[in-house]
């Protein structure tokens, strides 16, 4: 007897086509689908002894219908883009263009691993942006620690002091003059984006 | 090609401000000229990537639209401005509706990038542009003896290899050793810092930096030779970090590569924010102190 294959439920096939939209927004996208299983991302990949699913079992859970549980584990926020995933792939998937698109996923659906900040120092760091058109280390980095470990903010105080009195932070933000410019360029990109 | 559209970005002006300095004074004594970007904004670094593709694109784009205007290429010392600005050509050339979109958000300001411009790395422009031969005739303080780790860090070479090799590179190694110095083997070359790791899951990059400052003292270096900003302020700011967490005694100064070539072209090292660094590179300068400047 031939088992009956279910559907996905409403709410992966919902996450199927969001991913499969991401998936072309760069270039070769799809080569996802001739992943060999092989390991070569996971081995290559100097973080992933501390992900809790590696980059290939990504790649597998994806095939297993499970993308909500990929979007619920740490890994696609411990990836530090290196990309040696990505040029050692021997079938040529951009795996961290891959990780990106899952990012931009579980941002625009507030899906997160518990007890995990990373995602917030990217919300923090865009609005910087917008604010000021450049980064603001200091206030990016306290804003973080406010949120996640308000203890560390203490502990790095010296550091911080050290690197202020040479010149190598700043204690005000740099904005740009014309920051109505890159406000604008935002708006509008925002509208014209789908995510 | 002389002038360059020079994209500091935001760690230049701050963490990494030794970097630009030195880059400025380098390319300056090299005969070519840094015109900085008017009022350039953050490239988005790989935080926006994470949020928004079209306004990551059209964000780093504005920059692009910018140099364009100034008819000049880019010249990019950060590693992760130089690989986004590069991604933003690269994937915006793939995709005509992409393109399309970026562009009806850049008209928002007035701007239109319709003539890519191409974007370079300093250490790209110093080997294959300026040449180690004239490099090399204008040395006047050789580096030899000095053993030095070539570290290029990730994202220089990947993912596009877009000058050097992605797994062995050798553009620093030939560069410095035209300046004389021991290029010593150095198995971290392009293995991760961690990057922004280091703020938000710190364990896991200090023991990425553990790594990268051990290969390099077993390998006999006496100093890191760095072309990115977070690399250099992972392995020179954590250093006591790491060695109070790993019970090591690290004392190793990271130096950009510039400073390695600015010493050598017997320019001040204060002028280049060596003075300025967290682990004093007392043997480089000591070669600085050996030319009147």
């Amino acid at each position: 007897m031939i088992e009956r294959i279910e559907p996905f439920p409403k709410s992966e096939a919902e996450l199927r086509t969001a991913f499969w939209g991401q998936l072309g927004k760069f270039p070769e996208g799809d080569k996802i689908k001739t992943c060999l299983q092989c390991g070569t991302c996971s081995g290559t990949c100097p973080v992933s002894y501390a992900m809790d699913i590696t980059p290939r079992q990504v790649v597998a859970l994806f095939r297993a219908g499970r993308i909500e549980d990929i979007l619920h584990s740490r890994t696609i926020w411990i990836c530090a883009s290196c990309y040696s995933c990505t040029v050692r792939c021997p079938v040529g998937i951009r795996v961290t263009d891959t990780l990106y698109a899952l990012k931009r996923i579980a941002m625009s659906r507030k899906i997160y691993p518990a007890q995990f900040h990373v995602q917030t120092m990217s919300k923090a760091f865009i609005g910087n942006i917008y604010k000021y058109g450049r980064n603001y280390e200091l206030g990016l980095v306290i804003r973080f620690f406010l949120k996640s470990n308000i203890v560390k903010l203490f502990t790095m105080a010296g550091f911080g002091m050290a690197m202020i009195r040479r010149g190598r932070l700043a204690i005000l933000p740099s904005k740009i003059k014309r920051i109505n410019e890159v406000q604008a360029i935002i708006k509008r990109a925002s509208q014209l984006g789908e995510n | 090609m002389s002038d360059y559209a020079y994209y500091p970005g935001c760690s230049l002006e701050t963490a990494a401000s030794p970097y630009d300095k030195s880059v400025r004074e380098v390319f300056k004594a090299l005969g070519i000229n840094l015109h900085e970007i008017e009022d350039w904004n953050c490239c988005g670094a790989t935080m926006y990537m994470s949020v928004n593709n079209t306004v990551a694109y059209s964000i780093s784009a504005r920059n692009l639209a910018l140099a364009q205007k100034m008819g000049m290429d880019v010249c990019a010392p950060c590693s992760s401005c130089f690989t986004i600005l590069q991604k933003t050509n690269r994937y915006i050339d793939w995709d005509p509706k992409e393109r399309e979109k970026i562009n009806q958000a850049l008209a928002a300001a007035n701007l239109v990038y319709d003539k890519p411009v191409a974007v370079r790395h300093p250490l790209d422009i110093l080997v294959n542009e300026i040449g180690l031969d004239t490099i090399k005739a204008k040395v006047v303080n050789s580096l030899a003896g000095l053993k030095v780790a070539p570290y290029y860090g990730c994202q220089i070479v990947r993912p596009y290899g877009y000058f050097d090799d992605v797994d062995d590179p050798v553009t620093m190694n030939k560069l410095l050793q035209a300046l004389g110095a021991e290029v010593t083997h150095y198995p971290g070359k392009v293995r991760c810092c961690g990057g922004m790791l280091m703020t938000t899951e710190e364990n896991i990059a200090l023991k990425l930096n553990l790594g990268l400052l051990q290969a390099a003292v077993d390998n006999g270096a006496e100093m890191i030779a760095t072309a990115c900003p977070l690399c250099q302020m992972n392995l020179e700011a954590y250093q006591n970090k790491i060695n109070q967490a790993f019970g090591k005694n690290f004392n190793i100064p990271i130096v950009y590569f510039t400073h390695l070539v600015g010493v050598a072209l017997g320019m001040s090292p204060a002028k280049m924010g060596l003075d300025k660094l967290l682990v004093s590179p007392d043997k480089l300068l000591a070669r600085a102190k050996e030319v009147r400047v």
